[in-house]
């Protein structure tokens, strides 16, 4: 299954690279289409485009620092239905991972896509790429994957990686069907390619590629890559954990939060079609707001924040794939993704599953057995 | 904490725990008035966030209760609840809410008398803890 490919690099740069190997496989296998990062024409901006004119491919910046949503829901609009075409869709780890969870939910489809992976170099909070790109965000693009795969980290002009990304396990995509391998290569000569599943060899096979081996070098990069990102996650869940161990605490932790819901629309696995908290369950009665403040004595407007986050902890934590965009999305500073992280590192491990890991593994929610978890039942 | 009073939640399947309890007060047994029991049809359709709601309005104790294995009238509802539990036990003392304060247990049709019985030591258990401390805050 495993096809380990060399795509040149020395002719061109990194993007140009990619955008040549893009352009190689539209056409291929009915491919139609390429759904990836691309710097937007109208503006310093890098969005998914949807992109079937092979003219139409500069400007792809898979590379760029930006991650302006989790491209799991746009690949979950584009499947809902038979699309009647294949597409390629480029995508980081993470919204791979949070696909994979959005299929199971059968929220998405697989057949018509061919999943292509690239190794992640992370990204910037969205006010943070604003801050750093520069007039010319194909040069910002370079000299960000310069520094990051010459070893001279992420943070450039003050600006630091999302801690999303500065705490994940997962730089390198698992369940694409190419992948593009970028860390310990010399990227000035070669980039790998990699199938991971048959479908991926099917098309890789279409192309006039050399064969390669993966370097040693890759596999010690990845390792102390992934070390390191262990390290702060682990310091991240202890700290987030001590921040919130009491109710008082989570209050102050959610002190900010105006109940906008900017952290569930950005979440790319709250699968909900329509959120509890917007429908009428939720617009109490308004002498029921006069009958709790007098019951307390003060209620804090709006009301039911607390009760959002540990709803939606409870809903979907078992999902959460620490793509950040919670985070991201939060006008008001608050930290939702470590929260939401720490939690769902407990949820996940109660019940060995782990967002985005398997298609085959069911959501813990969907299934059901007749002996388990008896150690909940009774009252001794 | 002498003086304490608990203020438990019960949410429980009318096709078992809620009978039993109804068996239990037909047969004049004694339990006490801190329970409030909610009826639902199956405890398969006690979405978590009944639960956490009851916790943060300051119940002192959650309790779900339905039928035992295998007599769901759903088939499967109970095993669902079983799951939801387990999950809300990950989540729960995480931000300080003991996780005793929040049971499940599985009363037949007939157990009137376990039904008495459970409840009273429920209620024990749950003075012992003390108050839950989102009764004594501006929860936001
Ligand atoms: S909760 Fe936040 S970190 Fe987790 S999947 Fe949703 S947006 Fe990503
Ligand atoms: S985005 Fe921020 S302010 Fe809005 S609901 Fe989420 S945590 Fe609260
Ligand atoms: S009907 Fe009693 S638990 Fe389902």
């Amino acid at each position: 299954m495993v096809n380990s490919l060399k795509l040149e690099t020395k002719d061109t740069d990194l993007l140009g690279a990619l955008q040549n190997f893009f352009k190689s496989l539209l056409g291929i296998d009915e491919i139609q289409a390429i759904l990836v990062p691309q710097i937007l024409p109208m503006k310093n901006m890098v969005m998914p485009v949807l992109i079937s004119d092979p003219e139409r491919l500069d400007g792809v910046d898979p590379l760029s620092p930006a991650f302006p949503m989790n491209g799991a829901k746009i690949v979950s609009k584009l499947t809902r239905k038979p699309i009647g075409g294949k597409v390629a869709v480029v995508l980081r780890p993470c919204e791979i991972r949070a696909f994979i969870e959005l299929v199971k939910l059968k929220q998405g489809h697989m057949d018509e896509i061919i999943i292509i992976g690239i190794d992640c170099l992370g990204a910037y909070k969205n006010t943070d790429y604003f801050q750093y790109v520069g007039e010319d965000p194909k040069e910002s693009t370079q000299r960000f994957y310069e520094s990051v795969l010459s070893g001279n980290g992420a943070s450039l002009e003050n600006v630091e990686l999302a801690p999303a990304c500065k705490a994940c396990e997962h730089p390198v995509p698992e369940h694409a069907d190419i992948l593009i391998g970028l860390f310990g290569l010399d990227i000035h000569k070669h980039i790998l390619i990699q199938t991971q599943t048959e479908k991926g060899k099917k098309i890789t096979d279409n192309l006039e590629l050399p064969k390669m081996g993966e370097p040693p070098e890759r596999k010690t990069a990845i390792e102390n890559l992934i070390a390191e990102r262990i390290d702060y996650r682990d310091k991240m869940f202890a700290e987030t954990s001590a921040a919130t161990d009491t109710l008082e605490k989570l209050t102050a932790y959610l002190a900010n939060c105006i109940n906008c819901y900017n952290c569930r629309v950005a979440c790319p696995v709250c699968y909900c079609r329509e959120c509890v908290f917007v429908t009428d369950v939720f617009n109490h009665e308004p002498s029921q707001y006069l009958r709790w403040s007098a019951r307390k004595g003060a209620i804090k407007m709006p009301t039911d924040t607390v009760f959002y986050h540990l709803t939606r902890l409870a809903h979907m934590s078992t999902a959460c794939v620490g793509c950040g965009q919670c985070s991201n999305a939060c006008p008001n500073g608050i930290h939702v993704m470590e929260l939401f992280r720490t939690v769902a590192d407990r949820t996940q491990k109660g019940f060995n599953y782990e967002a985005g890991r398997s298609l085959e593994e069911f959501p813990p929610m969907s299934e059901f057995r007749e002996d388990e978890f008896d150690e909940v039942v009774g009252i001794s | 904490m002498e003086n304490f009073e608990p203020s438990i939640i019960a949410f429980v399947c009318n096709w078992c725990t809620y009978t039993a309890a109804d068996l239990a007060g037909t047969s004049r047994l004694y339990y006490p008035k801190n329970i409030r029991l909610i009826r639902v049809m199956c405890t398969g359709m006690v979405d978590p966030q009944y639960i956490i709601k009851a916790f943060l309005e300051g119940a002192d104790g959650v309790l779900v209760s339905g039928c035992h294995p295998g007599d769901c009238h759903y088939i499967n509802g109970n095993y669902k609840a079983r799951r939801r539990i387990k999950l809300l036990k990950e989540i729960l003392p995480q931000f300080g809410f003991e996780s005793e304060r929040l049971r499940l247990t599985w009363i037949g049709a007939s157990d009137g008398i376990q039904f008495a019985e459970i409840m009273q030591e429920l209620v024990s258990q749950i003075k012992a803890l003390g108050p839950n401390a989102a009764k004594l805050k501006m929860v936001i």
